[in-house]
């Protein structure tokens, strides 16, 4: 089994080059795409396997390749099952969706190559038992994806993200680099086999933790270290883009998860307060971003960096709870945050391949130039609401199955004896909230301004429907959107390997239970039952429209919109995505963002136009990243000098060198 | 034989809830004009005026698509099941444990979310201004009410509702800050989501100050008749609530015999027209607010959901 798992990373490894003799090809990009899906696919299967088979043995093999005499290690656990599953489902359904969507790149050549080598390497990171192998294939990973990232390089902003991208990836390397060297300490033992029987003492367990906080979290979209995160995501190739939002930062929390609550041993008391301090702004931040954006593709990747922040205050629960040795409640927390690990990845794929299609029925990311395009293109339209309500974490979809655990931990967190987490649970606890709500608000705003109201261009009037493949796709993530919200139970059993192995208990088995309810405790304390609630609303739903179908009237006419008598032909009168969220960027965007709204009247008499300006500003890169650009602009310019010395002066450079090393070392 | 009874009693509960709804409102209209020194309306109007609407002809916006017509039922039926889902006159019903207070009141945020996508359905300018400002109430009212959920289910132990209710009907509650402190949270919030004077005026024809009536502006005949329904059920659902936490007494317990029953329900139409009173003094004492005092009101109740949940932590019995 772990022998076929490697050969299909292989076989990806391999269609890297074919790729480019493929992108020659006329049909080529659907080959390549069809053989991804196919080899994604079927590591799915193998990962399930391990995963649902209790006792399943755990796998590993040594390959001689890499370090010399060392080989590489790899190693399939429950926890690394369930990623395999993550990053290869969210894979089958990105080829499955470029299988349509694929066809109408500009520029083959400079995607085909790196999309299978992209998804080999995300796996190789979740497969490796080695921080060698680990650190290699996570370099590969953003190399590849920064290739996707600048596929579309005549675009400057793209370029742009690309080369921030770049920067922000390979600090998150080193910092993971320092970790892994801290880890290893003088004995050098780099396979994770050895540094999980080492015990680091607690200083240094602490400094890993935060330098793995700077090395995942950058990679995840963690605020601050998120800048990069909403440039790069949306330029590239929709399904790279899914790819990079909905699996790539999954792959990170796996490194985060892997690092922390597998190989650092047990946890200090205050490492979950610096997860959930950094979890509950992310998740409010990200999402407040979101709102202020106008671009459909950057709004899904700041409601990534939500996201994210849900995960990551489920792991710093779980981090709390197990500190305490409270078992059964960091199980619950744990489970929470990779369910909603899981949940994520489907529906942040399904919305940016919805996002891909409308990008390629209408070459418009900006939603004040879309609309209406649900009767242009009402299959689409289905499967994005679909993904919109899943999102919003409203049930009976997935999306509140793992927010509504998240909540249930939570609330049994006054337990903790830490007087630190009392005070900083219950402002987590309403980050979360705050979170969620925004969160609808910022979906009600992406489906409406583009899919409903009326068209704002004459690109948007006659958009054209999706091709088979890429509906495919979206249906079938659509599809299970609504199976993971109506049977939770069967969902959050396939994780209980998972979190056996990391927290050391697991929360109780829900499928037997009656009615498919979930109940995480006690069924007195809490249960939701998904099915019955669906079941519940359909049927009363469906009684109401039968009812009143057949007993009060069935009669409709169409006429033009009432508007309060003053309905305008004119499409520029209806509310676009700036002025939807004005109320909220007035509420809350005053203080986050500087937002500033100045009106300028005309005088009496004039003919001019009255002007509005808004502002916003990002304080975190303007406080944060700004300065830092400014320094290293400012030492490279004048270390630039040292390009254009006299062959005299470097000799005598090095001479200065030399003899200071000499002191050196003399000292 | 005892699963024929409760599924009795539940359905009973569903469809006291779904009958009862306008009732309510027609109660709480007839005492604020009463209040007024007006005749008002009779009781009975809103079923008079559902009737109405309900055999009138839709007359759909050109622009509309298949969704504005689905919406009505989606919210209708997400309101009606969280509704009958909330302790009326008894506790522990059939099907009460199927959602928690936390997943009613998502489910009435779907409902929300769903009205607010109506809003923008038709392209007009009046349905975009109420569902930018119905998110703008939600984004700060659901996080209240969430909050407020947490101190109390931190204190009875549990977020299922019945058991709230049976915690606070016994001695084990005392005299409580915190619980005080969620009170006025969740009358706050009751106030906002349902559309009430201060946050949003139900009677109100005034474009430029509507909220709630100018998403639904594009809505006639059947449709409108259910999200006017809808509504009901949502103020019936807010009072109930609050009742069936704050004021448990004479609910009857799970599996009670036929006379708690009736006297449970005796006593929930004694707790209903207590409050419609409340409501309606209420609301005729105090004038609107502007739109951007609003989230002033309702951070208030953010914040005291907050210091609630926040005393819950720092002490076992405050």
């Amino acid at each position: 089994m772990m022998q076929a798992a490697l050969w299909l990373v292989a076989v990806l490894l391999a269609l890297a080059p074919a790729g480019i003799a493929l992108s020659m090809q006329k049909r080529g990009s659907a080959m390549l795409y069809g053989a991804c899906l196919i080899v994604t696919t079927a590591l799915v299967g193998i990962a399930l396997l391990n995963l649902l088979d209790p006792a399943h043995p755990i796998l590993s093999a040594t390959l001689p390749v890499g370090l010399p005499w060392l080989g590489a290690h790899f190693r399939i656990d429950p926890l690394a099952a369930f990623f395999l599953v993550v990053v290869n489902f969210g894979g089958a359904a990105a080829s499955l969706f470029a299988l349509g969507y694929g066809r109408h790149e500009d520029s083959p050549a400079r995607v085909l190559p790196f999309y299978p080598a992209y998804l080999a390497a995300m796996n190789i990171v979740v497969l490796s038992d080695d921080a060698f192998s680990f650190l290699v294939a996570w370099e590969f990973m953003s190399l590849t994806s920064w290739a996707l990232v600048v596929s579309h390089h005549r675009k400057a902003e793209n370029v742009r993200a690309g080369y921030i991208y770049l920067l922000m990836a390979s600090f998150g390397t080193l910092a993971l680099l320092l970790a892994f060297g801290v880890l290893a300490g003088g004995s050098g033992a780099y396979d994770f086999a050895a540094i999980r029987a080492a015990h680091p003492s607690a200083n240094v367990a602490s400094a890993v933790l935060l330098l793995v906080l700077i090395g995942a979290g950058s990679k995840a979209g963690l605020v601050p270290l998120h800048a990069w995160l909403p440039l790069a995501h949306p330029a590239a190739p929709s399904h790279v883009s899914g790819l990079m939002s909905g699996v790539m930062t999954k792959v990170a929390v796996y490194g985060f998860v892997r690092i922390v609550f597998d190989l650092l041993g047990p946890p200090e008391w205050w490492w979950s307060m610096v997860v959930l301090g950094v979890g509950g702004p992310s998740a409010t931040l990200g999402v407040l971003y979101a709102l202020m954006q106008r671009d459909a593709k950057r709004v899904l990747a700041y409601s990534t960096i939500e996201n994210i922040g849900i995960i990551f205050v489920g792991l710093g629960l779980a981090l709390a709870f197990k500190a305490e040795a409270m078992g059964w409640v960091a199980a619950l927390a744990f489970t929470a945050a990779l369910l909603h690990v899981f949940n994520h990845a489907i529906f942040k794929s399904l919305l940016f391949f919805g996002a891909g299609s409308v990008l390629n029925a209408t070459g418009e990311r900006d939603m004040e130039k879309l609309g209406g395009l649900i009767h242009r293109m009402p299959r689409t339209a289905l499967a994005m609401l679909v993904g919109c309500v899943a999102i919003s974490a409203l049930p009976p979809f997935n999306g509140f199955v793992s927010e509504w655990l998240t909540f249930q931990a939570i609330l049994l967190s006054p337990q903790l004896p830490s007087w630190g987490l009392k005070l900083i649970i219950p402002a987590v606890g309403g980050l979360l909230a705050l979170a969620a709500a925004l969160a609808a608000a910022c979906f009600v705003k992406l489906f409406g301004v583009s899919f409903l109201s009326r068209a704002r261009t004459p690109l948007a009037a006659e958009a054209r429907e999706a091709d088979r493949f890429s509906l495919a796709a979206m249906f079938v993530l659509a599809a299970l959107c609504l199976i993971v919200g109506i049977f939770p139970g069967l969902f959050i059993d396939a994780l209980a390997p998972a979190a056996k192995a990391m927290v050391g208990n697991s929360m109780p088995h829900q499928a037997s239970l009656e009615w498919l309810t979930i109940v995480p405790i006690a069924e007195s304390r809490s249960s939701y039952n998904g099915l019955l609630v669906f079941t519940f609303v359909l049927l009363s739903g469906s009684i109401a429209s039968v009812a009143i179908h057949r007993l009060a009237s069935d009669r409709l006419r169409r006429a033009p919109a009432w508007d309060c008598g003053y309905p305008d032909p004119n499409p520029a009168i209806q509310y676009t995505a700036d002025s939807f969220s004005q109320p909220i960027r007035r509420v809350f965007g005053t203080v986050i963002f500087a937002a500033r709204e100045i009106g300028e009247m005309p005088p009496p008499g004039s003919a001019h136009p009255a002007r509005l300006t808004v502002s916003v500003h990002d304080l975190v890169w303007e406080v944060l990243y700004a300065p830092i650009g400014k320094v290293i602009a400012f030492t490279t310019e004048h270390i630039n000098i040292l390009q254009f010395l006299t062959i005299r002066r470097y000799l005598t450079l090095v001479f200065v060198a030399l003899v200071l090393l000499l002191v050196v070392v003399a000292i | 034989m005892t699963l024929l009874r409760d599924l009795v009693s539940q359905g009973a509960q569903m469809l006291l809830v779904l009958l009862l709804a306008p009732l309510f409102t027609g109660y709480v209209r007839k005492l604020k004009a009463q209040l007024l020194r007006r005749q008002g309306p009779p009781l009975l109007q809103p079923y008079r005026d559902l009737g109405r609407l309900m055999r009138k002809d839709v007359v759909l916006a050109e622009s509309a698509s298949w969704l504005f017509r689905v919406i009505p039922y989606i919210i209708f039926a997400g309101t009606w099941v969280a509704a009958s889902l909330v302790p009326t006159f008894g506790s522990g019903l059939l099907f009460s444990w199927s959602a928690d207070l936390i997943a009613i009141i998502a489910l009435l945020g779907s409902a929300r979310f769903f009205l607010a996508l109506a809003g923008m359905d038709a392209g007009t300018a009046f349905g975009g201004i109420g569902s930018s400002r119905e998110v703008m109430i939600a984004s700060l009212a659901e996080p209240a009410i969430l909050i407020t959920v947490f101190a109390v289910a931190m204190i009875a132990g549990s977020t299922q509702l019945s058991t709230i209710a049976e915690f606070m009907g016994s001695s084990a509650v005392g005299l409580r800050v915190s619980l005080g402190l969620a009170l006025v949270a969740l009358i706050i919030v009751a106030i906002a989501e349902n559309g009430r004077i201060p946050v949003d005026n139900p009677a109100t024809h005034l474009e430029l100050t509507m909220v709630h009536e100018a998403m639904v502006l594009e809505y006639s005949g059947r449709h409108l008749a259910l999200i006017d329904l809808s509504s009901h059920l949502k103020l019936l659902l807010y009072v109930s609530l609050i009742a069936c936490m704050f004021m448990p007494w004479g609910a009857a317990e799970p599996h009670a015999g036929n006379l708690a029953l009736a006297a449970g329900a005796i006593a929930y139409i004694g707790k209903l027209m207590a409050c419609g009173i409340l409501l309606a003094v209420f609301e005729t004492s105090i004038a609107k607010m502007r739109v951007f005092r609003i989230p002033e009101f309702l951070g208030a109740a953010l914040m005291l959901a907050l210091l609630a949940t926040l005393l819950r932590f720092v002490s076992g019995s405050l």
